[in-house]
């Protein structure tokens, strides 16, 4: 199937808003790590994942966990553009007594799949998800996405291990590569590079995509195939704060909080790129 | 007296057998040392139902979540060092936060592992695990407990700490004996004059102790508080207003166990004097489990002890 892509980059910058918006609102949260992923979750939520919006906790939907918890309120944008819940639950986001928390919480937001918050948790979190599903009629696929700096967390390769040795090949792991972590670069704090030859050696099977591109994506996943009997992992390259410019790569790691003008700035650049 | 012929850990691979006929949800993550947890005679019958994921304690609290969270009803079993050592963080924010009903089995616990020493004598957690928010915590004192807790605990709504030991332990129970439940504790012997709430191998010491005050015209009242947490706080604050004192017995550090669930609970709404049969700022060694339980003070002697300061400190 071709994607449709006009389409789907006007949802990615309707996100994109968003996510500028209940951040500049909340005067808190990650907003570059958020905009790195918007074209990655906007293609897994309109393109690939088997949902149904009205029935959020259907049980053979498939699962998607969101392994860089501070990328949430990109998620939380998509989930409410989805119509998972109402979109004036983005302007609470991290107030007391919110739906929408600081870090992804499974009973509190409407598809929300499994927590979220302490890096690296994510794909071991998939991997009981896969093996849990895998003996359904009809088996529901098991997304996954990480941040680059997380790979540093040991317990992410014991996980890696797991969904080798199971064979769990209903799992699509995404690895958001911004390049970029807390205090800089990452092959500058803890070198990742090869990334695509450690997933080879764990036993997985490996592609490489345009992070921003949806045909890129879409092209990786083909090429992934039915990868029978292994995981699969595509490596995302992306960039950091991508659509904003002023953001794109800023060497603050993206932790600037926008005040009113910067926020304004966005959205009339964000605008622009949707029209 | 016979000597013991079953420890709680016997119990895990029973409960599980148990469970698995009647829930076909039911399965376990095993990280490879289940002809040591037991999870292996579950394991020989459901061999499609238990994951082991080798030694990646981390991974195992992860994996258990994620079933979880695709419906499962799942058990995970390690050493109680390592599942609850290394695996705290996850069990924080993969299990405890969400809330999700993993139910996790440690084994190994206490000096009365013996001759592997300190580093597999896991004497803190129960402090780790009974600070969270609706994290049941309980500490069966035999098989027959053992079993009924670990079957009770497959309907919990959250998540359960199940505390197991290595060595076998006299019998408690009757064979059978049901209404073991979460949350639960039992009065095992009335008295009037002190309060023993006690856990574990420590409940068999109890009642011991019980019997020597009995003949030093004491009388115990003594109370199995296999729910640690939550503590079954009514029958302990019905026993201390009539006795007006209190001993806490348990095989764990005097820190954040079952000793001092007991006095805040006591503190906070009839305070009596309470005092603690516990390990005090040591950690475990080599040596015989029975030659430890005495070193470490894990005795009837030392509860006797304990229950004679207690009762002569009340208020009268």
């Amino acid at each position: 199937m071709t994607p449709d892509l006009n389409g789907l980059a006007e949802h990615a910058s309707a996100v994109r808003r968003d996510v500028v918006r209940m951040i500049g609102v909340a005067r808190s949260g990650h907003l570059a790590s958020s905009l790195s992923i918007v074209d990655l979750l906007v293609w897994l939520y309109w393109e690939v994942l088997s949902l149904r919006t009205d029935e959020p906790s259907w049980e053979d939907r498939d699962r998607f966990v969101l392994g860089k918890g501070h990328g949430c309120p990109a998620l939380y944008a998509v989930l409410a553009n989805r119509s998972f819940f109402p979109r004036e639950e983005l302007w609470s986001y991290r107030r007391l007594g919110a739906m929408l928390q600081g870090f992804p919480e499974v009973r509190r937001t409407p598809g929300v799949d499994a927590p979220g918050g302490s890096l690296g948790q994510g794909l071991g979190l998939a991997n009981g998800l896969a093996l849990a599903l895998r003996d359904r009629a009809s088996v529901p696929s098991v997304f996954c996405l990480v941040g680059d700096g997380e790979l540093q967390e040991g317990a992410f390769w014991e996980s890696a291990m797991t969904s080798a040795h199971f064979s769990l090949d209903s799992l699509l792991l995404l690895v958001d590569r911004d390049g970029r972590q807390m205090e800089g670069a990452t092959e500058d704090i803890m070198s990742l590079e090869p990334v695509r030859d450690k997933f080879l050696a764990f036993g997985w099977a490996v592609e490489e995509c345009d992070g921003h591109d949806f045909a890129s994506m879409e092209e990786a996943r083909a090429r992934l195939g039915s990868r029978r009997g292994k995981p699969g992992c595509i490596v995302a390259n992306t960039v950091l704060g991508k659509g904003v410019s002023f953001l794109e790569n800023d060497p603050s790691g993206g932790r600037m909080v926008l005040g009113r003008d910067s926020m304004d700035k966005a959205l009339r650049e964000l605008e622009k790129g949707g029209d | 007296m016979p000597a013991p012929e079953r420890s709680t850990r016997d119990a895990y691979g029973q409960a599980l057998i148990d469970l698995a006929a009647a829930d076909p949800s039911v399965v376990a993550v095993d990280g490879d040392v289940g002809s040591a947890t037991r999870a292996a005679r579950f394991a020989a019958l459901h061999p499609d139902r238990v994951f082991n994921v080798g030694m990646a304690e981390q991974d195992m609290i992860l994996t258990a979540a994620g079933l979880a969270l695709g419906g499962k009803n799942v058990y995970v079993s390690s050493y109680a060092s390592f599942l609850v050592g290394r695996g705290y963080e996850q069990i924080r924010s993969a299990v405890a936060i969400p809330g999700l009903p993993v139910k996790i089995v440690g084994s190994h616990c206490g000096v009365t592992v013996g001759e592997d020493g300190a580093s597999h004598q896991m004497l803190e957690d129960l402090a780790l695990m009974r600070v969270f928010p609706d994290m049941t915590v309980l500490v069966p004192a035999d098989y027959t407990s053992a079993l009924a807790l670990l079957k009770n605990a497959v309907s919990s709504r959250g998540p359960v700490y199940v505390r197991l030991g290595r060595s076998p332990v006299p019998d408690v129970y009757a064979d059978g004996d049901e209404g073991i439940l979460p949350g639960g504790g039992r009065v095992l012997r009335e008295g009037t004059e002190v309060t023993v709430c006690c856990c574990g191998i420590m409940v068999s010491e109890a009642l011991r102790a019980a019997e020597v005050l009995a003949r030093q015209n004491i009388s115990a009242e003594v109370i199995d508080c296999y729910s640690v947490s939550p503590l079954p706080a009514q029958s302990i604050l019905d026993s201390v207003h009539r006795t007006g004192c209190c001993v806490t017995a348990e095989e764990h550090f005097a820190r954040g166990g079952l000793g001092e669930g007991v006095a805040a609970l006591v503190s906070g709404a009839y305070p009596v004097p309470v005092k603690q049969v516990a390990v005090f700022d040591k950690f475990g060694q080599s040596g015989s489990p029975a030659e430890l339980q005495e070193y470490y003070g894990l005795t009837a002697s030392q509860i006797v002890s304990a229950a004679v300061q207690a009762w002569t400190m009340r208020r009268r």
